[in-house]
């Protein structure tokens, strides 16, 4: 009998182009995924003289530096010449190396985290390398994804492979179906609190158990997304029925004889039920409620019935120090109860959370109701952003007076100019609440969209179940 | 890349758990030319206050810290976003070696691709050496690679253990794309076989451009 395999273990093993001496692997990489912040990348290909291996491997977007509002007017659209400049760059780096762009003016442009598996580049089986620490989020339909810096994004693109030693394997096993009315960013705000922020780091995390077979694809992208927030090299979960339905016909997907060809080897992938795992985790996902996070760090995160916890507390003096440095920095008193505290801002959006799931369930809180602190609502792509105008979701968010703007990284890392200002505390639906995360001096809540929406509609942090009637 | 031999300099104790890469280089500092040099953003924000004087109580901004080529810091040093700007920041204010008891996976690679040692060693070990040097009279320490060794400032000395190939690259300045390209042979064998066995990620399945 053949020894039972991870399916990291299924996708590493047939991915493995040469072994070094000590034990490393070049590891081919199907897919590279690029965005404006590359361009150091393309620079040392260009000032090495380096020849691309695979362009038709490679795909870029703009992201990170794209407007959200006044799109019609392109690059010109742009102030800062430097926020321009990166803008353009990616569009001059793909044209003169022959990378697909998704970009500026393109319907499908969009985050690269929610392009990919939305064009069908995401597939089960393959190795990603991208060039954001995100990228475990393609993770959800069975990919092995990690990000990377600027030089392996120039190794990629020469070689076509990167060095990896074989990474340890932990084994999230959700036990049971989330609560209704809970979401997905909840469960990965809870694992990241219980396994803390440098918790999974040289594991890669197979997410499993029937509390994740439940959910949607989109639903277990989130989970996958915020992999990194726990250290973990990857993130990702076995594909399954739903994950083969969400490829099918999507622009890169394999069609006719060769959708049965790769689907008989998809449905390989999964973990063999007695595979072993470095480490487990064991969460019983029925008793989550909805997770917000009080300082700066994801793993510093309760449950919005709790309290800012007290340093005093604590007993690690390293957790301590932490944490008082928090709370001085989020303007926080220990014991204050998360409900009520007051808000400047909302903003719903980021890889995380700008599907049109999450536009769903942000806009069934928000209709009706009005926003009583400035909100910004952005959609993960041009083709969410068609979608969610399609059903209307636009007309809800307007009307309860939500900005509804243009697909984009936005207000998650500010540096496309889309940012809080010094002091302000934001309720977000991203994936980092670090400092000066979403501006210098920005405080961030991370929460999930319907928790955005609350928030949004009664300007302070909400349990969103007293609204909805839920829970 | 320059060759890392052995370093005799200042380190610099940073006793924060979780340093993100957002905190060593701000992310609205990423679409600087590296050209304008990087050393002026280097911990840019946490340095500073919030009317942009120099905070006393950041152990760089303190006279006997101000000449470091090593920070000895936290658990997860380089965690959070895969910039490699964090990296260049670090360069270009002279750092050349990170001790931790453990780093972000992106961080820890980017360092290695740059000439940035990084060592990593059980965290009661790491904080004796943060408070070996709050105490020294000169916080200075020694990294030999050669020898994985680390001299601390009262002349005694500490073992480490470097992984053979990042060591062999750093000792020698190598560049990591020209050792990959010697297996250029294996790459393009490796290549044909996986597209005939996978024949939907062949190049030219892709979709045409609208």
């Amino acid at each position: 009998m053949p020894r039972a395999r991870t399916i990291i273990d299924k996708i590493w093993d047939s991915h493995v182009v040469a072994r070094r001496d000590d034990g490393e692997c070049l590891l081919y990489i199907d897919r590279l995924l690029l965005q404006e912040n590359s361009f150091h990348g393309f620079d040392k290909i260009r000032r090495e003289g380096r020849t691309i291996r695979n362009p038709g491997q490679a795909f870029a977007f703009s992201d990170h530096y794209v407007p959200t509002v006044g799109r019609e007017l392109g690059l010109d659209g742009i102030a800062d010449p430097e926020i321009r400049n990166m803008v353009e760059l990616i569009e001059s780096d793909s044209r003169d190396n022959g990378i697909t762009l998704f970009g500026l003016g393109d319907v499908r442009q969009g985050i690269l985290h929610i392009v990919g598996p939305e064009q069908g580049i995401t597939q089960p089986g393959l190795v990603i390398a991208g060039a954001d620490s995100h990228t475990s989020t393609h993770g959800a339909l069975g990919a092995y994804a990690f990000g990377v810096g600027s030089s392996e994004v120039a190794h990629v693109l020469a070689v076509q492979g990167l060095w990896r030693a074989r990474p340890k394997t932990m084994r999230v096993l959700v036990e049971s179906a989330l609560p209704d009315g809970i979401s997905s960013k909840d469960l990965i705000l809870a694992i990241i609190g219980r396994i803390s922020a440098g918790g999974a780091v040289g594991h890669v995390i197979e997410y499993a158990g029937p509390g994740i077979a439940a959910l949607s694809v989109e639903q277990r992208m989130t989970v996958c997304n915020m992999s990194i927030e726990a250290g973990a090299r990857a993130g990702l979960i076995s594909p399954d029925d739903k994950v083969y339905d969400y490829v099918k016909g999507r622009p890169y997907a394999p069609k006719g004889a060769l959708w049965n060809k790769a689907l008989a080897h998809w449905q390989t992938l999964a973990s063999d039920a007695d595979a072993d795992y470095d480490r487990e985790v064991r969460i019983a996902a029925s008793e989550i409620p909805p997770m917000v996070t009080w300082g700066t760090n994801p793993e510093q995160v309760v449950p919005v019935t709790g309290t800012v916890p007290d340093p005093a507390a604590e007993s690690d003096p390293d957790r301590r120090a932490r944490m008082e440095r928090a709370l001085a920095y989020m303007a926080l008193e220990p014991g204050t109860e998360l409900r009520g505290v007051r808000l400047d801002r909302v903003f719903i959006g980021s890889c995380t959370n700008s599907r049109i799931e999450d536009l769903r369930i942000a806009a069934a809180v928000a209709k009706g109701r009005t926003a009583q602190v400035p909100t910004m609502v952005v959609p993960g792509s041009g083709l969410v952003r068609q979608q969610a105008e399609n059903e209307g979701l636009h007309e809800i968010f307007l009307a309860a007076g939500f900005e509804w703007r243009s697909p984009g990284c936005s207000m998650c890392v500010g540096i496309n100019g889309d940012m809080l200002n010094p002091g302000e505390r934001c309720a977000s639906t991203s994936n980092r609440n670090f400092e000066g995360r979403q501006g210098p001096g920005g405080r961030t809540h991370l929460m999930s969209p319907a928790m955005a929406a609350a928030a949004a509609v009664t300007g302070r942090i909400t349990d969103v179940r007293e609204l909805t009637g839920e829970g | 890349m320059e060759p890392f031999g052995a370093i005799t300099a200042t380190a610099v104790p940073l006793d924060m758990a979780n340093v993100n890469t957002d905190q060593i280089f701000p992310a609205r500092f990423i679409r600087k030319p590296r050209a304008v040099g990087y050393a002026q953003f280097t911990f840019h924000d946490v340095r500073r206050s919030e009317d942009g004087s120099l905070r006393p109580d950041f152990p760089l901004n303190e006279d006997r810290y101000r000449d470091a080529r090593i920070i000895v810091g936290g658990t997860n040093f380089g965690c959070g976003s895969s910039r490699e700007g964090a990296v260049y920041t670090l360069i270009d204010s002279d750092f050349r070696a990170l001790i931790a008891p453990s780093f972000g996976d992106i961080f820890a690679a980017n360092c290695l691709k740059n000439g940035v040692l990084t060592v990593t060693l059980p965290s009661d070990v790491v904080a004796g050496l943060r408070a070996h040097l709050r105490e020294a009279d000169r916080p200075v320490l020694t990294i030999d690679l050669e020898a994985e060794s680390i001299v601390r400032p009262d002349g005694t000395s500490l073992g480490f253990s470097a992984d053979p190939f990042q060591k062999h690259c750093l000792l020698n300045g190598l560049n990591e794309i020209d050792l990959s390209l010697e297996f250029a042979a294996e790459m393009a064998a490796f290549e044909a076989a996986y597209r005939e066995r996978f024949p939907w990620l062949a190049s030219g399945t892709e979709p045409k451009r609208r």
